[in-house]
């Protein structure tokens, strides 16, 4: 079991930013990346309808992990074998990109990781999730919104936007920050100049309808420029199946490839809520699992050079109750993982400051208890990645979270 | 209008049409006259408006939720049938003829005129009966859409069954039967009690599997001592945060509780042991035995009856009425309801036991709904339905306005998850959604054979408050499937 024990310190990022302050401000950011030649991405993979955690990565190690989770416990023998990240984790075997990743120091488990939301309701932690507020009732934008908006005037990620992939935008991204947005489709495209023509209109009778329209069409341009012209985007499934949860990412990675395309990207995929029949090493959450990593291969393949720059963080509203239910399922519970992915991950890793999983160990004697903050995770992403200070995240991004301190040294 | 000037109240006859209804066809703005609010009230007064009836020649193709369901638990059975004929015909020795067939029926289809004529011929693909029913379903609601006059009452149903909502992506039990369980559990209720809804929804064989009730056990009773099974509490959970309270206001206990109550309410089986198959029963052998409290109520021993004694408590509780005040206001008037308005609401509901027919017409009534910009977005579902009653019906068929909805991100009966699709207007106002909305109108407009002029189309369907830009534009249009296209568009068909 590794533990979290590193101790913060400023990246190299974070000082060029504060200290571009004193400079001009516009050609910063530039300089930041030409120092590290580097040009990060962050994609961020909301998983609707609470992950259990411990199906995902379990604890093989833990002695009280096998009776709790009964006959859908992941186990390092048998037929389906979980696969092992070390002496004490293991990941669900339905997930083989993901333990390649890891053992190549790309990918890294935070467990035991929740937000500050500490009710059962898919909905309100969902939004407090998204919405990087402490608590609920915040829908109007969500935190890597606010993050892109909280860069310097004329810093590239800014100007460049984010994407928002499948028909609806995720709250995670919702804002005034620019948000493209890209699903796969299969209607033909209108003929002339109609898309003119109601651009035209909306800008003069309603513009929020004018934005999202231009944004629509700006996308649809970047991804027919692209190679994807020449690739069947028929949808495959929706965002709760395998499939589309593979189609969702390959479409996403092109865009997010490009060079002129948004550098951080949200994605939501459904049907976590696995009440009844869950399954472990095989059944419905393994073939879901399936589809993440299927996700993470996709990104990888779609991103090719721009792999080592990229972060993916895969989070969820909470996670399941450490023992299954009557119905061989779990229910609503705290505590969970988030997974991630990249080639500018430090990986290798389960961060985790294991709570044990005695009853009195339990959040409440029923779920697995939390001892990472999913926003304290987010926080080092943000800042090694697009350097923002502590300030701007404690404040602007996820809004009065002083207290929790960003987790460093994810970023390689 | 999209831009309204704030001293300006919105066109009343859009505010019938779009914000209460599903839009204008061609012809109905004649008919509506200079009372739009009576208009909208003559259909709460019409019986049965709200139902479709399986006696009606027109939906000769729909099955009651107990026949679709065991038509899919004998599908299920065929199929589990078909694959392990297969299996076994593939084991058999290389030189039987099962062998020699087996692989050419799965890889290509086999030729007709092949010389020797394979034994057992392959069937044609037919869709899986779950699927035709849930086409067949789909097509009564979009009939039943393009038939509806001003189409308030429709919206009520639509209200509510996302409010209640299913999803078919749960199985196939739901697939067969998530149209039946709106055609029985939400229409026949639009205009009666909540109360007497909340208890049909609940015990829905579509809802019991749903929310996974149906396998729910209790620890204490005869089954779950004598299995390895027990609790589910998912419904027991949503019902309290989604149906009625709302979230917050009970307790982790009250829902684990209520689980408890709810045990034992299911659906019979294949085999018809505990009753008619697909059928809602009540278990007795699985229902947790004893009192319990609920929400500081003590409720006593009594089978079904106590979960029933605790859904009416609910269904009565202030918090609910308060609770679906909130999403009615905010399904018809703003996506940030006016205070006072939905106090109003939850007062109607209270004073009247839950009478969906008196709120309905306080919503009417309300003069907010009247002076509200109509700054909401229609919903995928509304917005294809508006199309269709502005432009036609389409194909004979429900295929294209199906895809339309999966395009749009909001797949008929299939919500990402038990709190429905949203309902607020920055969910559908997206970059990809405005986008996919364009391909639809211009899908539309290509296909309509005879448009006549766009411009009096505009008059018929939107009217004389149409902003000059909107006119101009259609005016100006490069050929009639654009001016078409361009209304379909407007910020005055899009918004509501």
């Amino acid at each position: 079991m590794s533990l979290l024990c590193e101790t913060p310190h400023p990246s190299r990022r974070a000082v060029l930013m504060t200290g571009g302050a004193l400079f001009a401000w516009a050609y910063l950011p530039r300089l930041a990346r030409a120092a590290d030649n580097r040009d990060p991405r962050l994609i961020v993979i909301v998983l609707r309808g609470a992950l259990d955690g411990l199906s995902a990565v379990g604890p093989v190690g833990d002695p009280d992990y096998a009776g709790l989770h009964g006959d859908i416990a992941l186990s390092l023998s048998g037929p389906h074998a979980a696969l092992p990240l070390d002496g004490f984790f293991a990941v669900n075997p339905a997930m083989p990109v993901f333990a390649r990743l890891f053992k190549a120091n790309q990918a890294a488990v935070v467990h035991a990781a929740a937000t500050g939301y500490r009710e059962r309701s898919h909905f309100d932690g969902q939004d407090v999730l998204e919405s990087g507020f402490a608590g609920p009732g915040h829908v109007a934008t969500g935190w890597l919104n606010r993050a892109l908006e909280s860069l310097p005037a004329g810093d590239r990620v800014a100007t460049l936007g984010g994407l928002a992939v499948g028909p609806s935008t995720p709250l995670v991204i919702r804002g005034a920050a620019p948000v493209l947005g890209w699903a796969p489709q299969s209607l033909p495209a209108p003929a002339g100049d109609l898309a003119t023509r109601v651009l035209d209109l909306y800008q003069h009778r309603d513009p929020v309808l004018a934005a999202a329209l231009k944004k629509g069409l700006d996308a649809d341009r970047m991804a027919l420029d692209d190679q994807m012209s020449a690739m069947p985007m028929k949808p495959k499934g929706g965002l709760d199946s395998a499939a589309g949860m593979r189609q969702a990412a390959q479409g996403a990675a092109k865009l997010i490839a490009a060079d002129d395309g948004p550098r951080v990207a949200a994605l939501a995929f459904d049907g976590w809520d696995t009440h009844v029949n869950e399954g472990g090493a095989t059944g419905r959450l393994a073939t879901l699992l399936g589809g993440l990593d299927g996700a993470f291969e996709e990104f990888e393949k779609g991103l090719g050079e721009r792999w080592k720059d990229t972060a993916i963080v895969a989070i969820t509203e909470f996670g399941r109750t450490a023992q299954i239910n009557g119905t061989v399922g779990t229910d609503h519970g705290t505590g969970t993982v988030v997974l991630l992915a990249g080639g500018a991950i430090k990986g290798g890793r389960v961060i985790a400051d294991w709570p044990g999983l005695k009853p009195a160990q339990l959040y409440q004697q029923r779920d697995l208890a939390p001892t990472s903050d999913v926003r304290a995770v987010l926080k080092g992403l943000l800042a090694d990645q697009f350097g923002l200070s502590a300030a701007v995240l404690g404040e602007k991004v996820f809004p009065d979270s002083n207290a929790v301190k960003s987790m460093p040294n994810l970023i390689a | 209008m999209a831009i309204p000037t704030p001293n300006s109240p919105p066109d009343p006859t859009l505010v019938a049409f779009n914000r209460f209804g599903l839009g204008a066809r061609p012809g109905d703005r004649d008919r509506l006259g200079a009372d739009p609010r009576g208009y909208l009230k003559a259909e709460l007064r019409r019986p049965d408006i709200a139902m479709i009836s399986l006696d009606d020649p027109a939906y000769a193709d729909l099955l009651g939720s107990t026949a679709a369901i065991q038509a899919s638990m004998a599908a299920r059975f065929q199929r589990r049938l078909d694959r392990s004929l297969m299996k076994a015909a593939a084991e058999q020795p290389a030189n039987g003829p099962a062998a020699t067939n087996a692989p050419a029926m799965a890889s290509a289809p086999v030729k007709v005129d092949a010389p020797a004529a394979a034994p057992p011929k392959p069937t044609p693909a037919t869709p899986p009966v779950e699927a035709t029913l849930y086409r067949a379903e789909a097509q009564a609601r979009f009939d039943k859409a393009l038939r509806a006059e001003a189409g308030f009452v429709e919206r009520l149903v639509y209200f509510w069954s996302n409010h209640f909502c299913v999803s078919v992506a749960k199985g196939n039990i739901v697939r067969a039967s998530a149209g039946a369980f709106e055609r029985e559990a939400i229409r026949p209720f639009v205009l009666g009690r909540f109360a007497d809804m909340l208890m049909a929804v609940e015990r829905h064989p579509a809802m019991l599997f749903y929310l996974d009730n149906q396998q729910s056990i209790g620890p204490d009773s005869r089954a779950g001592r004598n299995r390895q099974r027990g609790l589910n509490e998912n419904l027991a959970r949503e019902i309290l945060e989604l149906h009625t309270l709302g979230v917050g206001g009970y307790s982790q206990a009250d829902v684990t509780s209520f689980a408890r109550i709810l045990t034992g309410w299911t659906m019979a089986g294949r085999e018809g042991r505990l009753g008619e198959p697909g059928s809602f029963v009540f278990n007795a052998n699985a229902h947790e035995p004893g009192e319990a409290v609920l929400l500081g109520k003590i409720y006593p021993a009594g089978g079904m009856g106590q979960a029933e004694a605790a859904l009416n408590d609910i269904a009565h509780h202030p918090a609910t009425a308060q609770h679906i005040a909130t999403q009615l206001a905010r399904h018809f008037i703003a996506d940030e309801p006016p205070p006072a308005a939905v106090a109003r609401l939850a007062k109607v509901f209270i004073k009247n036991d839950g009478n969906l027919r008196a709120l309905a017409a306080a919503l009417i009534d309300m003069p907010e709904a009247w002076s509200t910009p109509l700054a909401k977005m229609r919903s995928p579902f509304d917005y294809v339905a508006a199309i269709r009653r502005a432009a036609g019906p389409g194909p004979n068929d429900p295929g294209q306005s199906l895809n339309w909805l999966n395009a749009l991100g909001e797949p008929l009966w299939r919500p990402p998850g038990p709190n429905g699709f949203p309902d607020q207007a920055d969910s559908w106002a997206s970059a990809e959604g405005m986008k996919t909305r364009l391909d639809i109108a211009w899908q539309a407009a290509r296909q309509v054979k005879d448009i006549g002029n766009p411009n009096d189309m505009l008059d018929a369907v939107i009217g004389p408050s149409v902003s000059p830009e909107t006119r101009q534009a259609v005016a100006r249009a490069e050929s009639k499937q654009q001016g078409l296209a361009l209304l379909l568009m407007a910020p005055e068909f899009q918004r509501r």
